[in-house]
C-alpha cells in the first residue's frame, strides 16, 4: 500500500490535517513515501519540520514512533535493550528449583543441556526491550518514526541509523536479523548545528524548510489561530516579514509568528500600531541585541 | 539499444556531470534515485521536477543556488524569446523588436509598472528580463554561432537602478513608509536583476551548449566564493552567515573536546560508581581535563582591498570569543590602531561593523598600505599585547606599495609569540607577483590561503585546538 497517491493529493491531505505545504514540500514528501526512502529535513528552528512528521502520520492515519536524539544518545535507547534485571531473576527462579541448576553441577554431572535451556530461553522476545528504532521496524500497522534532531548525537548513531535506513533490519546478534514487514515513513529532522555524514546524506532525500512567503504565512496563521483578524494578520506578517530581513541572531520563525498572534488575541489587541509592536516584541525576539535592533530599526521609540 | 533515444537520458547524464563538476558530491547512488523519483512523478511541471532532482542530489542548502542555476541551464524554462507572443502588445509582432529609444522607454515604462505592483507578477518579470536581454543584450557575432547574450550590456541599457526613486515614491503613494519603500524596491531591483542574468546564461546555453556556460557563468556557492570576488549583495548574504558558521564550529569545537577530556582517573567517583556494579569498577570516571585555550591576537589590514576579508575574519572570530583565552584585536593601514573595544560581548554585529568602518581613520595617516610600518608602530606601541602563549594571526595580502618591508620587526614580533600565522586572502598562484611581499614575510611567519569562509573555517577550526 502506498501512502500518497500523487503531489497533490500529499496537499490535500496535509491541508487537511492542519498542515500548509508548498509545492516543494508535497512533491518531496510524495517522493518519499512513493520511493520508500528516509526524508531528512533541515532548516531553521521553528518552521515545522517535526510538525511535517506528526501531520503525515495524522493525515495517514498511521502511528507515530519518535526517537528525540540528543548527545550521548545509545544503541541500548536507540535500538533495543536486553532487560537485565528481568534476566537475572529468570536465572535465580531456575537455579531455586531442586534437582536443577546449580545442584547438578555440583554433583558433577554432565549435563550442559539445562544451561543451553537457559541460554536459549533468556534471549527470547520476552526479554527484550524494544526501543524507537526496533519498534517501527517491528510493527505491522502503519507508521510513521520520526527521529528528531539527529544532527544532536554522536557520529556513532549515525553509523547505527545506516543499517536501519537503507535495508529497514536490525541486527541482533542473539536473535538475528529482524527485517521491516512493512517499512514506516521516516522522517529526520536537523537543525545543521553540524554536517551530517555523506553516508547518512546519501540514503535520504533531502529538503530544506525555510520562512514561508507572505500568503503562506497568512494561510498558516489563520489555520492555526482561529479567530484571527484578517487585517491583523495581515499587519503581523508585513512585521514579522520585516523582522525577517534586519541581520539578526535569531530571526522570528513560524513557530514564533503564531505566538505572537496567540498573544495578541489574549491581550485583545485589534491593531498592531508601533506601541503594540514594542509592547508585545518579546513573544518573537528573544535576544535583548536583537530586541534593541528591532526597536531601532522599525523606529518604535518614537511613539 | 535499437529504440529511438530522446536525449534526455544524454541531457540527465550531462547535467548530473555538470553538478559534480561544480563541486556537489552525486553519487550514483543519488543519481539513480533521481531517475526513480521521476519515474514515479508526473513531468507536467517543471517545479516539480526541480524539486525532485533537488531532494535527491542535493543534501546540502549552500549548494542549493548552484544546483538551480545549473538547472536553469540544462532545463531551461523556455526557448529562444519563449511565450513572449502571447497576445501581448508588445512593439516587434514578428520577433524583431528594434533596439531603439522608443523601445527602451517602453520596456523600462512596463517594468516600472510590473515592478510597482504590491505583489509582482513573477512570470510576468521573468517575461520582461527575457525581452530586455534578446533586444537590448544581443552581442550580434560575424557568423552563425558567434553572436552572444550579455547581460551586463542589457542592464547597463536598461539601467533598472535607476528606477529605484521612481519605485520608492509609488510604494510610497501605496502606503509605505521611506525606508520599507527602499528596502522593497532594492529588492526587487535585485531580484530582477538576478532574472536578467538566468536569462542571459540561458540563452548563451542554447547557442553554445550548456556544458560550455556551465564552466564560466555559474557562480559558486557563498561558501566557496571567494571574498576577494564578492559583490555587495553577496557580501550581505555571507554576513548572514558568519554567525551561524560560528556557531556550527563552536558546537563542533565542544563536541571535539568533550570526545577527548579523558583527564586523569577521578577515584573517588570510580568508587563510589562501582557500589551501583557491586563493587566493581565496570564504568572508570575521569576528572576533567584543563580545557586549553588560545590567547589571540589578531592584527589586521583594514585597507580597501582586503577590507571585507579582514571584517569577515574580525566578526568570526569574535563570534567564538569563547572558545580562547583572550582575544585583542589591531587594525592597520600604516598605523596601528586597537579595535578590542568594539567588540562587546552580545555586540549586534551590524553595530560592530559600522564602528569599525569610522575607526579606520585611526588606521591611517597616509592612507597608502605601509606593512613595514605598521609592524614597527605595533612594536613600539603594543608590545605588551604579546606573550609567550600568544598566537598572533596577521590578515592581508601583503602587498605593501614597494615599502620598506621591515622584516626584522615581524621576526622579533614572531619570535616573542608561540605561533603566528598570516591569513592571505589571494589566490596562491598570485603570491610575490607585483608588490606583493609574500616571498619576504612568507620565510618568516607561515602564510596560509584563505580565500572563502570554507577554508577560514577549516583554519579557525585547526587554531582554536
Amino acid at each position: 500500500m502506498t501512502w500518497f497517491d500523487s503531489p497533490a493529493d500529499v496537499a490535500t491531505r496535509l491541508d487537511a490535517s492542519g498542515y500548509l505545504t508548498d509545492p516543494a514540500t508535497a512533491t518531496t514528501t510524495f517522493l518519499a513515501g512513493a520511493l520508500e526512502k528516509p526524508l531528512l529535513l533541515e532548516g531553521p528552528a521553528g518552521v515545522g519540520k517535526t510538525e511535517l512528521a506528526k501531520a503525515v502520520s495524522r493525515a495517514t492515519g498511521a502511528e507515530l514512533v519518535r526517537l528525540q536524539c540528543y548527545e550521548g544518545l545509545d544503541e541500548a535507547r536507540a535500538l533495543y535493550e536486553w532487560n537485565y534485571k528481568k534476566q537475572l531473576l529468570a536465572i535465580q527462579a531456575y537455579g531455586a528449583q531442586p534437582q536443577r541448576g546449580t545442584a547438578t553441577t555440583v554433583d558433577g554431572n554432565h549435563q550442559p543441556q539445562p544451561w543451553n535451556d537457559l541460554d536459549h530461553s533468556i534471549f527470547t522476545d520476552e526479554f527484550l526491550l524494544t526501543r524507537p528504532l526496533l519498534t517501527a521496524i517491528r510493527r505491522e500497522a502503519q507508521t510513521v518514526l520520526l527521529i528528531d534532531e539527529v544532527d544532536k548525537t554522536d557520529i556513532e548513531v549515525e553509523g547505527l541509523l545506516l543499517e536501519v535506513l537503507s535495508d529497514f533490519q536490525v541486527t541482533i546478534p542473539e536473535l538475528g536479523t529482524v527485517a521491516a514487514t512493512r517499512r514506516p515513513f521516516v522522517v529526520l529532522t536537523s537543525n545543521a548545528s553540524r554536517e551530517l555524514s555523506e553516508a547518512l546524506k546519501r540514503r535520504c532525500l533531502y529538503l530544506h524548510l525555510d520562512y514561508p512567503d507572505a500568503k503562506r504565512e497568512r494561510e498558516i496563521l489563520h489555520k492555526q489561530v482561529p479567530g484571527l483578524d484578517d487585517r491583523i494578520a495581515e499587519q503581523l506578517v508585513a512585521t514579522v516579514g520585516r523582522l525577517r530581513d534586519l541581520e539578526l541572531k535569531k530571526a522570528p520563525s513560524i513557530a514564533e509568528s503564531v505566538d505572537w498572534a496567540r498573544t495578541l488575541i489574549a491581550l485583545e489587541i485589534r491593531d498592531l500600531d508601533e506601541v503594540a509592536i514594542a509592547e508585545t516584541l518579546g513573544a518573537v525576539l528573544k535576544h535583548q541585541s536583537d530586541h534593541q535592533r528591532a526597536v531601532k530599526e522599525l523606529k518604535l521609540g518614537r511613539s | 539499444m535499437a529504440t529511438e533515444q530522446s536525449g534526455l537520458l544524454d541531457r540527465h547524464l550531462a547535467f548530473v556531470e555538470a553538478l559534480r563538476g561544480a563541486g556537489l558530491s552525486v553519487s550514483l547512488a543519488e543519481d539513480l534515485d533521481s531517475v526513480a523519483a521521476l519515474s514515479a512523478l508526473h513531468w507536467t511541471d517543471r517545479d516539480t521536477v526541480r524539486a525532485a532532482f533537488a531532494a535527491t542530489m542535493v543534501k546540502k542548502q549552500s549548494q542549493r543556488t548552484t544546483f538551480d542555476s545549473l538547472f536553469d541551464v540544462y532545463f531551461p524554462a523556455m526557448v529562444g524569446e519563449g511565450a513572449r507572443a502571447v497576445g501581448e502588445e508588445s512593439p516587434g509582432e514578428s520577433g524583431a523588436v528594434q533596439d531603439n529609444a522608443a523601445a527602451l522607454r517602453s520596456l523600462r515604462d512596463r517594468l516600472a509598472e510590473a515592478l510597482e505592483a504590491p505583489q509582482p507578477d513573477e512570470p510576468e518579470l521573468r517575461r520582461m528580463a527575457a525581452e530586455m536581454v534578446g533586444v537590448f543584450g544581443s552581442m550580434p557575432g560575424r557568423g552563425p554561432g558567434l553572436s552572444s547574450w550579455s547581460a551586463y550590456t542589457a542592464l547597463q541599457r536598461v539601467s533598472p537602478q535607476e528606477l529605484v526613486d521612481r519605485l520608492v515614491q509609488a510604494l510610497m503613494a501605496q502606503g509605505a513608509d521611506e525606508d520599507e519603500a527602499t528596502r522593497t524596491a532594492n529588492r526587487r531591483i535585485g531580484f530582477f536583476t538576478a532574472m536578467v542574468e538566468d536569462d542571459a546564461r540561458r540563452r548563451i546555453a542554447e547557442e553554445k551548449g550548456p556544458d560550455h556556460v556551465a564552466e564560466v557563468a555559474v557562480r559558486p556557492s557563498i561558501d566557496q566564493l571567494a571574498f576577494m570576488a564578492a559583490r555587495r549583495s553577496d557580501l550581505e548574504e555571507m554576513r548572514k552567515e558568519i554567525f551561524p558558521l560560528a556557531r556550527r564550529l563552536a558546537t563542533r569545537l565542544a563536541k571535539e573536546h568533550h570526545a577527548k577530556r579523558r583527564g586523569p582517573l577521578d577515584f573517588r567517583r570510580t568508587v563510589r560508581a562501582s557500589i551501583a556494579t557491586g563493587g566493581v569498577p565496570i564504568t572508570t570516571h575521569h576528572r576533567p581535563k584543563r580545557p586549553h585555550r588560545t590567547d589571540l591576537v589578531v592584527l589586521c589590514d583594514v585597507s580597501g582591498s582586503v577590507a571585507n576579508f579582514a571584517q569577515f575574519t574580525l566578526l568570526f572570530v569574535f563570534a567564538l570569543r569563547e572558545v580562547f583565552q583572550s582575544m585583542r584585536a589591531f587594525t592597520f593601514i600604516d598605523h596601528v590602531h586597537e579595535v578590542t573595544p568594539y567588540f562587546r560581548p552580545g555586540a549586534d554585529p551590524v553595530t560592530v561593523l559600522a564602528d569599525l568602518a569610522a575607526s579606520t581613520s585611526h588606521a591611517a595617516l597616509w592612507g597608502r598600505t605601509n606593512y613595514g610600518r605598521a609592524f614597527t608602530k605595533f612594536e613600539e606601541q603594543h608590545m605588551d599585547a604579546l606573550g609567550p602563549k600568544t598566537t598572533l594571526l596577521i590578515l592581508g595580502d601583503a602587498r605593501s606599495n614597494y615599502s620598506d618591508l621591515h622584516e626584522e620587526t615581524l621576526r622579533s614580533l614572531a619570535g616573542s609569540v608561540k605561533q603566528a600565522f598570516w591569513l592571505n586572502p589571494e589566490h596562491e598562484r598570485n603570491w610575490g607577483t607585483g608588490d606583493s611581499a609574500v616571498p619576504a614575510y612568507g620565510e618568516i611567519v607561515r602564510m596560509i590561503e584563505c580565500r572563502n569562509l570554507t577554508q577560514l573555517s577549516e583554519f579557525v577550526h585547526d587554531l582554536a585546538w
